[in-house]
This record gives C-alpha cells, sequence and structure tokens, in this order.
C-alpha cells in the first residue's frame, strides 16, 4: 500500500536557524496521526511544507505515491485543494461574514453556499444563528468551530490540525477533539495533527509520532505511547521539567 | 584604530548598504513582476476591485481636496509676493495652474493618498498574513496576488488619475479663490488666464503621473504587508515602511516624468 503521505528527509533552515533536519514519516490512507513536539520545533512548518506553502530545502515529499516539492501554478492549487487545514489561530477572515468564510471555497449561488454553511456549521454544532455573525465575534471556542467547517467545507481528502486546542478550556478542548475523531471515522478522512496537548493527542491518535530537534526520533501507535521505551518521549508525555529535554532557559 | 582600518570598515559598510539595496530593489521587482503578470490573467474578483475603487477613491477625496485647495491658494499668494516685486503680479493665475497641474497636483494628491492607502493596505495584508490568512486563503484555492493585493492595485492605478483631476480642479479653484477674494484680480480674466495657460498636454501629464504613483502606492502597500512576519510589531514596521518607501518612490517618479516630458 502506498502511503498518503510520505516525507523523506525534509530539511528546512530559516536564515541560520536549522528548523527541520531529515525528517521521515508515513501517513496511511484513513489514519490519524499526531504529531507532538515542544513550541518551536517545527511542527507547522512540517505540515506548510506538505501543503506547499513553504518550500523545504531537501528531501521529497509523496502524496499517493507522487512528487509534491517543486509543483508550480495550476498543479500545485490542484494538490492544496486536496487538503483541509485548521489552522493554529482559526486564521479566519475578519472581513467576512461567517457564512462566507465557511463557503469560501465553495462555488454556486448565494443561497447554495449559505445552505452549505450551515450544514457544515451543523456538524460542527453550530447553529444557523452565527451565519451572518463576524468571526471577530465569536468567543475562542466557537471560531475555532467555524474555522473546522471551513477546513471541512469542500470535503477534502485530507485534513491537518494544527494545535486544535491550544488556548481553549478544557471542556471546549474535549469537544474539539471529539469533532475531530468523529470527522476522521465518518468522513473516512486521513488526517494528521499537531500538537502539544496530550489528552488531544491520546483522543484523536491512531499513532502518534514526536519531532524533536528537526526530525521524529520516535513513532507508534497510541496505546504505545506510555511504554515507549524512549526517554524523550516519557518526558514529554508525563511533562516532566526534569529529564533529557532541555529548556533553554536563562536567568534574568 | 588606525585610519586604515577605519576606511575599510567604512567600504565595507558601504558595501553591504549598497549590496542590501540592490537586493532589495531585486525582490521587489520581482514581486512586481509576479504581481502584474497573474492579474493579467483569471479568476478576476470585480467585487474586490470595487470595493478597493470605493476604499481608495471616495474616501480619499476629502483629505486629497482640502490639500489641494490650501495649497491652491498659499501658492497663489506667495506668486503675488513674488510677483509684485517684479511687477509681475498678473503671471498669478499662469504659475498657479502651471504649478498645480504639473507637480503640486499630483505630487501631493499621491503622497496623501500614500499615507491613506499604503499604510492602510500594508496594516491589512500584514495582520492577515501574520494571522495565517494569507495562508488560508492558498488552501481555500485562492491566489492571495489575485484576490487581495490584484485589486488593490489595478484600483489605485484607475483611482489616483480621477483624483489627481479632482485635486488639480481644487487647486486651481483655491488661487481663485484667494486672487479674487483677498488680492483683487478680476475673476472672469484669472479664468481666462488659466484656461489659456493650461495644455492638454500638462493634463496628460499630471494623469500619467498620477497613474504611476498610484502603481507605487498600491505595490507598496501589498509588498510590505506580504513581507511582513514577527507580530504586531512586525506588520508596525511593515506600515511605517510602505508609507516611507511609497513616499520617496512618487518623490523620485515624479522628478524622472517631469525631465522626462518637460525638461527638454
Ligand atoms: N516563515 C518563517 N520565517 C522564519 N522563521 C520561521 C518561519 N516559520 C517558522 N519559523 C521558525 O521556525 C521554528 C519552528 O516554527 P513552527 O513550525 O511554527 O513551530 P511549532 O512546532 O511550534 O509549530 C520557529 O523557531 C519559528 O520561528
Ligand atoms: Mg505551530
Amino acid at each position: 500500500m502506498t502511503a498518503r503521505i510520505a516525507l523523506r528527509g525534509v530539511a528546512k533552515q530559516f536564515g541560520a536557524k536549522q528548523v527541520l533536519r531529515g525528517v521521515d514519516l508515513a501517513v496511511q490512507p484513513g489514519e490519524s496521526l499526531v504529531i507532538i513536539g515542544g513550541s518551536g520545533t517545527g511542527k507547522s512548518v512540517t505540515i506548510k511544507c506538505i501543503l506547499g506553502l513553504i518550500r523545504p530545502d531537501a528531501g521529497s515529499i509523496k502524496v499517493d505515491g507522487r512528487e509534491v516539492t517543486g509543483l508550480k501554478g495550476r498543479a500545485l492549487a490542484d494538490h492544496q485543494a486536496r487538503f483541509g487545514m485548521l489552522f493554529q489561530g482559526g486564521a479566519l477572515f475578519d472581513s467576512l461574514p461567517v457564512w462566507r468564510n465557511v463557503s469560501f471555497a465553495l462555488s454556486g449561488s448565494v443561497a447554495s453556499r449559505r445552505a452549505a454553511a450551515a450544514d457544515n456549521l451543523a456538524r460542527v454544532g453550530l447553529g444557523s444563528d452565527v451565519l451572518d455573525l463576524r468571526p471577530s465575534s465569536l468567543s475562542g471556542g466557537m471560531q475555532k468551530r467555524v474555522a473546522l467547517a471551513r477546513a471541512i467545507a469542500a470535503r477534502p481528502e485530507i485534513l491537518f490540525f494544527d494545535e486544535p486546542t491550544t488556548g481553549l478550556d478544557p471542556i471546549m478542548a474535549d469537544v474539539i477533539n471529539d469533532l475531530i475523531r468523529t470527522l476522521v471515522t465518518d468522513l473516512k478522512i486521513t488526517a494528521l495533527t499537531i500538537t502539544h496537548d496530550m489528552s488531544s493527542a491520546r483522543k484523536i491518535a491512531d499513532r502518534v509520532a514526536m519531532l524533536y530537534e528537526g526530525s521524529i526520533i520516535w513513532q507508534g501507535s497510541r496505546d504505545e505511547l506510555d511504554a515507549s521505551g524512549n526517554p524523550y518521549v516519557d518526558q514529554f508525555v508525563h511533562g516532566r521539567a526534569d529529564g533529557p529535554i532541555k529548556m533553554p532557559l536563562r536567568t534574568l | 584604530m588606525s585610519p586604515v582600518t577605519t576606511l575599510a570598515h567604512a567600504l565595507i559598510a558601504l558595501g553591504t548598504v549598497v549590496i542590501g539595496l540592490f537586493a532589495a530593489i531585486g525582490r521587489l521587482a520581482r514581486f512586481a513582476v509576479t504581481l502584474v503578470g497573474r492579474l493579467v490573467r483569471p479568476p478576476w474578483y470585480p467585487a474586490q476591485l470595487f470595493e478597493q475603487m470605493l476604499v481608495i477613491g471616495w474616501f480619499s477625496l476629502p483629505v486629497v481636496g482640502l490639500t489641494a485647495l490650501f495649497t491652491g491658494s498659499a501658492l497663489a499668494q506667495q506668486i503675488y509676493i513674488g510677483g509684485s516685486r517684479f511687477n509681475a503680479s498678473s503671471t498669478v493665475p499662469a504659475v498657479t495652474v502651471i504649478g498645480i497641474v504639473r507637480e503640486l497636483g499630483p505630487v501631493l494628491g499621491g503622497l496623501m493618498v500614500a499615507g491613506r492607502v499604503a499604510s492602510a493596505m500594508a496594516a491589512e495584508i500584514g495582520t492577515m498574513r501574520v494571522t495565517e490568512q494569507i495562508d488560508a486563503l492558498t488552501t481555500l484555492r485562492t491566489d492571495p496576488f489575485r484576490y487581495l493585493m490584484g485589486p488593490r492595485v489595478v484600483a489605485a492605478v484607475l483611482m489616483m488619475p480621477l483624483l489627481v483631476l479632482v485635486s488639480n480642479a481644487l487647486g486651481v479653484m483655491g488661487g481663485w479663490l484667494l486672487a479674487t477674494g483677498r488680492l483683487g484680480f478680476n475673476s472672469a480674466a484669472y479664468l481666462n488666464t488659466t484656461a489659456q495657460f493650461l495644455k492638454a498636454d500638462d493634463v496628460w501629464s499630471s494623469m500619467v503621473k498620477a497613474a504611476v504613483f498610484g502603481f507605487f502606492i498600491a505595490l507598496m502597500g501589498c509588498y510590505h504587508g506580504y513581507h511582513s512576519s514577527g507580530g504586531a510589531a512586525g506588520v508596525g514596521r511593515a506600515t511605517t515602511n510602505a508609507v516611507v518607501s511609497a513616499f520617496i518612490l512618487i518623490l523620485l517618479s515624479n522628478l524622472i516624468i517631469t525631465v522626462i516630458v518637460f525638461g527638454s
């Protein structure tokens, strides 16, 4: 079986800062993979490379066996259209009302796009009363849900979630986790989620991979997470300050 | 430090600045070529274009109009004072109309619109960049060059000449108001002389300048906004840079066009 997404040796450097140092990773069709890792380890950069928003310096990225690095113009747009992406901050267009946000990638009459927006909002548990509101007038949790509705509106084959629960209260976080799990199961979508929230990872993941210092240092099924035998994973999963991962702290 | 090393350091610093300048011009030129290349091919977004025409054209009218009116009056007053020394105070209408239409109308209009519009564009696009809305556009099958920046550039190029026409008219009117109200000019004679001295070429060059300024204003707003990074502070820097660079490009291109059109 060809992997839906396969990364080999993906590297990316910004200025003098080497963010990714050869990421090897495969996501199988219909699977929910979660990448865990500390802030600033390059998780967002990794998915932006897959999406073609950032061009990696080296390495290969294949989607369904087809190389996608270096795509341009129409081919790149077609590639990007296969993905739905939930951005870290939601990235809703604040100049447009909710319904235009959700139906942004859809075509058709105003009535049909509004109806489609309402459908997708219902899927994430929002009523049609929010259709005409501006994103800025919504709470953080509602914004995330609207962004989720927008990400699934065009029925993409692959969904990316960038820190879907960051900044939400624990209950709302669990609502979002449930939604993601349901979407993946119901729509049979391949999902790649980035998070540093372990309860979220446990809920969403079939498989977990850990990104540390620019490469994947461990991967395994969700059940193997607690017995990974990897001290880095152990420290991260249990949220300990002591361990092999050192935070670059300076006394003020 | 010895004088030689000081000199060497100075040369290195100068070299770095020059290289940086050329690199910046290169990046900007590439951006402009990409932008123009994209916006001549569909999809087009007429609703976006219309909105930008309104924002740039209509809402700039008050500030551009007032600037022209006040400057026209002040100009007439100074020409009168200067002219009186050579017994040539009758040149007020002729010099005012030439000064306004050839230089001050387009330049001051351009600077005012740059202050209003280039900053707003940089702030808006910059905020969209740092909040990942530009990435979101791309993943939603929408090219930010065509959807966001193309309409802004086209709207600015179309609206600036119209704004400058209004600016010219109000500038001349400012001169006329002051000359007839305070300096004792005969109204009909003033307007007659104005019409006599105003050539079609002056109006054309004025509109060409306006279109060029419009292009630079929108280009600077979009370029700096699109390349902003680093949160709110980055957006602030982008806004400042957009206005300053638009000012410089307006003044420089004005000089070049003036020398080409009127210098020979
Ligand atoms: N466009 C960019 N330009 C420069 N540096 C960047 C850019 N995007 C990300 N970085 C840097 O790369 C590192 C990893 O970023 P990111 O992938 O967003 O981290 P995270 O794992 O928290 O998602 C950070 O140090 C960030 O500053
Ligand atoms: Mg991130």
